[in-house]
């Protein structure tokens, strides 16, 4: 049986587009352009290969051939130069330089891991917004189409098509220099390299059933960049503690959605449905993490509280003091009020629902989470094994009126009659 | 989706014919670029079936045999998990696989089945088992706290 060929060269295309991308990025020092370029070398390939057939090494073709396209466009920036000095500018031979050296250095395979890094760190500059950041890492380092984008982030094509063209001029007018950050910038660059991983991973991670499959699909992507950048930076804990945490999390991704796509609450999940090829690689990716020195970071953190779930066999072998003890230290690194409200939740199982609800009543007073849906489902939770069950019913119908997603509605309005019935 | 990629026995993997050096190294190279991809999730090569066993069922009875076995082409010398996003995808990493044997050999790649492909013939099982699971547990908790 022949295989659809344009679902091969896109195939071939998402394999080779980044390193293409690095590659020429290096050698022409702009993101934009280097993207336009192997793009022109994407529409050769479907041009040719229909007709020629899909050559033995389809990496290396495209790869020639956006070279050549570089090439031809150095060549005429160079022409358009010495023209410009014909007509009486100062004999300057700025640019005669770039094009000899330019074919010999393009495929040494030891740069290709450092061309991705320099290509993940400029998508995810600082000058870029966050929606741009993302945006130009899944056009450049995923190869998504923009139509994918899109249709991924339930966003118009042209919305998406529009953040990358900006994105990319955004890059070009700043001067953003193709490069891997060095020194005290590196932390910081990485972080928000990591950001950007993690909101993909979570859009996927939000998807329900009836969504575009391109949607649940963004997962495996931020997966996979996780793992690639495990790769490429492999004395960094932080990146494996985010790998950490989105092997466990994407483990349990079948067991967290009943069949009439309900949400299914962690403690409720099936276990047996967990993956445990994802858990197993989840915490060898957290020890990795572990033996690295330095400071513990809050994807490590976050990967050892999901480890905690993953090591259990049922909910009741939960080790909620180990789980309580690491929302401290995360409250430590990344203080925050939805952090304290997970470790009230943790506290309920480790201690009970009475010093819980003390934490939680805390968060009240605090008022930040006023409107947060949440912050009224736990209340009405410990309010509930408190027996109290009168002021449950109003919390989790305060909780039901505060979220806009249908299905979590309708589990905390299953709270609230289940709580009336006893 | 994720895949199963098998490598295939032939003669020489059954006779238990060490690859040499230079496969060995090509590879062992070949897994790092799956891994720098970021799709390999799993791999592991097979002894020869000598080493194996068998046990056939028919309705309740259960009849062992030991290895060797004869259809060479069919057994399995060895397999990779990977994550990919296509078949075609999958597809176009062999293509880039050294060939694993002395001699000829072949690779096969299947997909594994997720929870969707399931979905179909017993939706309303699982629904009822996950309430019932979830049922139980809710009372192991509240017992537990």
């Amino acid at each position: 049986m022949a295989r659809d060929l344009h679902r091969t060269i896109d195939a071939v295309w998402r394999i080779e587009s980044a390193r293409i991308i690095g590659a020429l990025a290096r050698r022409v020092r702009d993101v934009g352009l280097a993207e336009e370029l192997a793009q022109d070398a994407l529409v050769a390939a479907l041009e040719h290969w229909p007709k020629d057939g899909i050559p033995d090494n389809p990496g290396a073709w495209l790869m020639a051939t956006a070279k050549n396209r570089a090439l031809d466009r150095l060549r005429q920036a160079t022409l358009h130069h010495q023209k410009q000095q014909e007509l009486g500018a100062d004999a300057d031979a700025r640019g005669d330089h770039v094009v000899p050296d330019f074919s010999d250095s393009l495929d040494d395979a030891d740069d290709i891991g450092d061309d991705l890094l320099r290509l993940v760190f400029t998508a995810c500059h600082p000058v870029l917004s966050r929606e741009a950041k993302v945006a130009l890492t899944l056009k450049l380092l995923v190869g998504m189409s923009t139509p994918e984008i899109a249709r991924a982030f339930l966003q118009p094509e042209t919305t998406i098509a529009q953040r990358i063209v900006r994105a990319k001029r955004t890059l070009g007018d700043a001067r953003v220099p193709f490069e891997v950050p060095r020194g005290d910038a590196l932390r910081d660059r990485l972080s928000a390299v990591l950001e950007v991983v993690y909101l993909i991973f979570n859009e996927g991670y939000s998807a329900t059933a009836g969504d575009d499959l391109m949607r649940p699909a963004l997962c495996d992507e931020a997966l996979r960049l996780g793992r690639i950048l495990a790769q490429l930076s492999p004395d960094t804990a932080e990146v494996h503690g985010l790998v950490a945490l989105m092997e466990i999390q994407a483990s349990r991704l079948r067991a967290r959605q009943a069949a009439d796509g309900k949400p299914i609450l962690l403690m409720a999940q099936d276990r047996g449905r967990w993956d445990r090829l994802l858990i197993g690689r989840g915490l060898a990716a957290l020890a990795r993490a572990e033996q690295l020195a330095g400071d513990i970071g809050p994807y490590q953190l976050q990967a050892a509280i999901a480890a905690c779930h993953a090591r259990a066999g049922t909910p009741g072998e939960t080790d909620w003091h180990r789980i309580v003890d690491l929302y401290g230290e995360l409250m430590l690194s990344t203080p925050s009020p939805v952090v304290e409200l997970n470790r009230a939740v943790a506290v309920s199982m480790a201690s009970g629902p009475a010093a819980a609800l003390l934490l939680v009543d805390g968060l009240v007073t605090d008022g930040h989470l006023a409107r947060y849906h949440l912050l009224h489902a736990a209340r009405g939770d410990f309010l509930a094994r408190l027996d109290r069950l009168e002021e449950a019913r109003i919390e989790f119908e305060r909780a039901a009126a505060m979220t806009a997603n249908e299905r979590e509605k309708a589990l905390l309005l299953d709270r609230a009659r289940e709580v009336r019935a006893r | 989706m994720r895949v199963m990629v098998i490598v295939k026995a032939n003669e020489n993997s059954e006779a238990g014919v060490m690859p040499d050096p230079e496969l060995f190294v090509a590879m062992g190279k070949y897994n790092e670029e799956l891994v720098k991809a970021g799709i390999l999730l799993a791999a592991d090569g097979l002894h020869p079936s000598s080493r194996g066993a068998r046990v056939h069922f028919s309705g309740t009875a259960r009849t062992v045999t030991d290895g060797p076995f004869a259809e060479t082409k069919e057994l399995v010398a060895g397999f990779w998990l990977w994550e990919v996003r296509s078949m075609e995808e999958a597809i176009e990493w062999v293509r880039r696989c050294p060939n694993p044997h002395v001699g000829d050999s072949d690779i096969e790649i299947r997909p594994v089945f997720s929870p969707e492909d399931f979905a179909a013939i017993v939706p309303e099982q699982v629904a009822a088992q996950v309430a019932e699971q979830d049922a139980r547990l809710r009372d192991q908790i509240a017992s537990k706290a």
